[in-house]
């Protein structure tokens, strides 16, 4: 029973304090209570991570599950990056308190966590990154299909946005002169037309769509009708 | 009858194998795309760049703020969007400490300020030496919470940034001493691959005060759509993704020239890609189709 | 029965006391804002932020007091026992399908809800819905698979799962083994959930909640291995993504309305109808300034021009 209740009130009470907050000025220091508690919280949440993983990784490679040397790689990993971090190994000295180790930067390439940043952790997210490139590609491929008529007007503005992206916009339509009566047709125009009439016309509509939606679910949770989100037991 | 036959078989053949082309292997578009990129990238590929009106427009929002006065930059992204964003706050930065301008760094994405390090260290410190840590420029670093940062910064910066990043106490920086909340600000920029980003800015700082600073952002190309709404009310200027730096880059050098151009010219450098796999992309498109009309014509001909 | 209806009454009344709380300080401050002065909208905002009522945000206030009571009214609607009809969702119509379709093939199913914590309102949403397909698959005894990219996350879906076992009568195949927090990093999670997508091969895949620039990571390698895919974000800039990789998406609001509609529960329901109405006012309040706006165009100095000007400060600041 107070498994659900507590949570609940918990919610209902915060989210009828920052409505407050925002309209009453003495009640601003208890939206900031409100905050810095959802700061420590969300904090204290990276540990209770941080069990999991080991865990659900420990688990993998104990009973041998396929896969489990990503598992070990995942905790070695893991601890270099935490101890060295943590006991800050190889930061560079801070020169105004040479002597003092935890004084010293340890962000910077010159140090291991450093090092690991920006030679080891940066290049595999950018990589990530950029594999959209491709599969924006590959979808693109099999979805830009000229099969009725919302297709066609889709597929003409991907057409037009891509090339109005680059400089082969204002190679092809660039001699159009702005003060004429047919600079609309030049592809920055028409990018400029799209994207800030008729896509922004079109995600506000979405937007306002999506913000009532926001309102109606935040409603039920402060209300304690939707509590979906809270075990059952 | 048999040329018949044989011209017949040979349609056939071409339209068959249009068709197929409709169930292209992913691969060959994966190896394609990696050479519109790898190509263009070593033989340094660069097309002149026309600015654009919301290039312009961040341009002139930064011009707009009194020389000298302060500016909160967040960088709200990581290093997996670096290759879309760094281009812009590079340019950013050199633009303000142009003007003079006091800056505020901080991150609402853990890995942010690494990159907020890497652009004081590459445009800050080696061509801009006058700035002084505390001073002239202070680095806040990231705080957890998201918009919850944004939220409290903006009734009471001490409680939600006690020290900066060093740990050095804001009271003991000259620079943010004496700042109580957002409004000590005269322009707010944010660099943002997501959420938190721009949009929460705009959200949470500029909706409660809407006359008390300017807004700028910077974003990556497919988050922009999210940001449009806000433009050019909430949000005076912004720069779009690769090309939106490239544009901004041209407006900055112009006016405020920097010793090594390439510096700020990364944006520049990596339109040339953009415009090769763009191109492949048409290319793709077009082919998908016509694949997809032999194929009708295929089935028809059945 | 009596402690039914008694309960019942209770329940509605404490709805009704926090729906009118909630109401009565936005009220409060529209009557308040009507008592102020009629300052430029620029000095009337610093006034009021020195004032005890932030003043210059009485339309919003009214726009809340709209919104909200739409809504509860909705809810209370529902409560007096009015039939509700609520358009069918293809996509939620399809998850049977879907998992139907895993089972028979004897591989897994996989749902992803989305990259962000549980103070995001589309996580929450997400986990609704996961309790819908875990129900599914536990009648079926398919596989459900839960990667999750927050631990908190992660809690919240082993209990939404969990209880879903117990309503299809199967507590027994329960296996929180299933239900992992793999890395709070972004591409770091899609590294992880879009190799054992490779190796697993589901044959259902669903992406229910906050999503990014791993959208299209997602999509594109669920397709590639051939699975049912149903998608459902409020992130406008991701939805093109989805809606051109996979088999079903529902889009923005309905994202919201199928967590509502999934429970069954007439409180929920009631809060879509409240919802719509609301969207009814926000269509109306579009085309009143639209037609406002362009008469004033003809007009620059006639009171519509005035009106149409006055509110647009007021209301778009």
């Amino acid at each position: 029973m107070l498994q659900r209740t507590i949570p609940i009130a918990i919610l209902c009470l915060s989210g009828v304090i920052m409505i407050v907050a925002y309209f009453v000025s003495f009640a601003v220091s208890w939206s900031e209570t409100v905050n810095v508690w959802f700061n420590i919280l969300s904090a204290v949440a990276f540990v209770l991570g941080a069990g999991n993983l080991l865990a659900v990784n420990l688990e993998k490679i104990s009973s041998r599950r396929p896969g489990w040397a990503y598992a070990a790689i995942t905790l070695v990993s893991f601890f270099f990056m935490l101890v060295v971090g943590l006991l800050k190994l190889g930061a560079v000295p801070d020169p105004k308190n040479p002597l003092i180790h935890f004084a010293g930067d340890y962000e910077t390439s010159a140090s291991p966590y450093g090092w690991m940043y920006e030679y080891v952790f940066s290049p595999l997210t950018s990589t990530m990154f950029g594999l959209l490139a491709f599969y924006v590609a590959s979808a693109a491929f099999r979805a830009f299909r000229a099969k009725n008529v919302e297709s066609i007007l889709l597929l003409g503005t991907a057409f037009i946005i891509l090339i109005a992206q680059t400089a082969a916009g204002m190679f092809l339509t660039g001699w159009i002169p702005q003060d004429s009566v047919f600079a609309v047709l030049r592809f920055d125009s028409l990018k400029v037309g799209i994207t800030e009439h008729i896509q922004t016309a079109g995600m506000r509509a979405i937007t306002i769509g999506i913000a009532l939606g926001v309102a109606a679910t935040s409603l039920r949770l402060i209300l304690g009708i939707d509590k979906s989100y809270l075990s059952k037991n | 009858m048999t040329t018949t036959q044989h011209n017949a078989g040979g349609s056939a053949g071409g339209s068959s194998f249009l068709a197929r082309l409709g169930n292209l292997d992913r691969r060959w578009i994966f190896l394609a795309m990696g050479l519109s990129i790898a190509v263009p990238t070593l033989l340094k590929l660069r097309f002149p760049e026309y600015p654009s009106p919301m290039s312009k427009a961040t341009f002139d929002a930064v011009e707009s703020i009194p020389e000298g006065a302060p500016v909160l930059l967040s960088f709200d992204y990581d290093p997996a969007s670096a290759a879309e964003l760094q281009p812009m706050a590079r340019a950013l930065v050199h633009h303000c400490a142009s003007r003079h301008q006091k800056l505020v760094f901080m991150a609402l994405w853990p890995l942010g300020k690494q990159q907020a390090d890497k652009t004081i260290e590459t445009v800050l410190k080696p061509f801009h030496p006058e700035y002084k840590e505390g001073v002239d420029y202070v680095q806040l670093g990231y705080q957890s919470g998201n918009e919850g940062v944004i939220k409290l910064m903006a009734t009471n910066i001490p409680a939600q940034y006690p020290t900066d990043a060093s740990g050095a106490a804001l009271k003991d920086l000259p620079l943010v001493a004496g700042m109580r909340d957002l409004s000590s600000f005269k322009l707010i920029a944010s660099i943002s691959a997501g959420y938190p980003g721009a949009k929460e800015w705009v959200q949470y700082a500029n909706g409660p005060m809407p006359d008390a600073f300017k807004v700028v952002g910077g974003s990556t190309g497919v988050q922009v759509s999210q940001l449009l709404p806000y433009y050019p009310h909430q949000m005076e200027g912004m720069l779009v993704a690769v090309k939106g730096a490239a544009e901004y880059e041209m407006l900055v050098e112009a006016k405020y020239p920097i010793a090594q151009p390439e510096v700020i010219g990364q944006g520049r450098v990596r339109m040339g890609p953009q415009l090769v796999a763009h191109l492949l992309m048409i290319g793709l498109i077009v082919l998908g189709n016509i694949a997809m009309v032999a194929g009708r014509s295929r089935g028809g001909a059945r | 029965m009596m402690r039914e209806i008694r309960e019942r009454s209770r329940s509605t009344m404490l709805l009704a006391a926090t729906a009118a709380a909630a109401i009565a300080i936005p009220c409060c401050i529209a009557l308040a804002e009507g008592a102020g002065d009629a300052a430029t909208p620029a000095g009337a905002a610093v006034a009021a932020s020195d004032s005890v009522v932030r003043t210059d945000r009485g339309p919003l206030a009214i726009a809340i007091v709209i919104v909200c009571g739409a809504v509860i009214g909705g809810i209370m609607l529902a409560r007096t026992g009015r039939p509700l009809k609520i358009r069918r969702l293809a996509a939620l119509d399809a998850v049977d399908e879907a998992i139907g379709r895993a089972t028979e093939m004897g591989r897994s199913v996989l749902f992803v809800p989305g990259i962000q914590d549980m103070t995001d309102i589309q996580t929450v949403a997400g986990i609704t819905i996961l309790g819908r397909v875990a129900k599914t698959a536990a009648e079926y005894d398919a596989k459900l698979e839960v990667p999750t990219c927050r631990s908190i996350v992660m809690a919240a879906a082993r209990d939404a799962v969990q209880a879903a076992h117990f309503e299809a009568g199967r507590p027994e195949t329960y296996n929180e083994g299933n239900i992992n927090y793999l890395t709070d990093e972004q591409f770091g999670y899609v590294a992880a959930v879009t190799g054992s997508m490779v190796r697993d091969k589901p044959a259902a895949c669903f992406y229910m909640g906050a999503f990014y620039a791993e959208s299209l990571l997602f999509a594109e390698n669920g397709n590639s291995i051939g699975a049912i895919q149903i998608a459902g974000t409020a992130e406008p800039s991701q939805l093109p993504f989805f809606v051109a990789a996979c088999d079903y998406t529902l889009i923005g609001e309905e994202f919201f309305a199928a967590s509502a509609y999934l429970s069954g529960e007439r409180d929920q329901l009631g809060s879509i109808k409240g919802q719509d109405f609301g969207k009814l006012l926000a269509v109306a309040a579009i085309l009143i300034g639209c037609l406002l706006a362009t008469v004033g165009v003809f007009a620059p100095e006639g009171a519509i021009a005035h009106a149409a000007e006055t509110i647009k400060t007021t209301f778009g600041g």
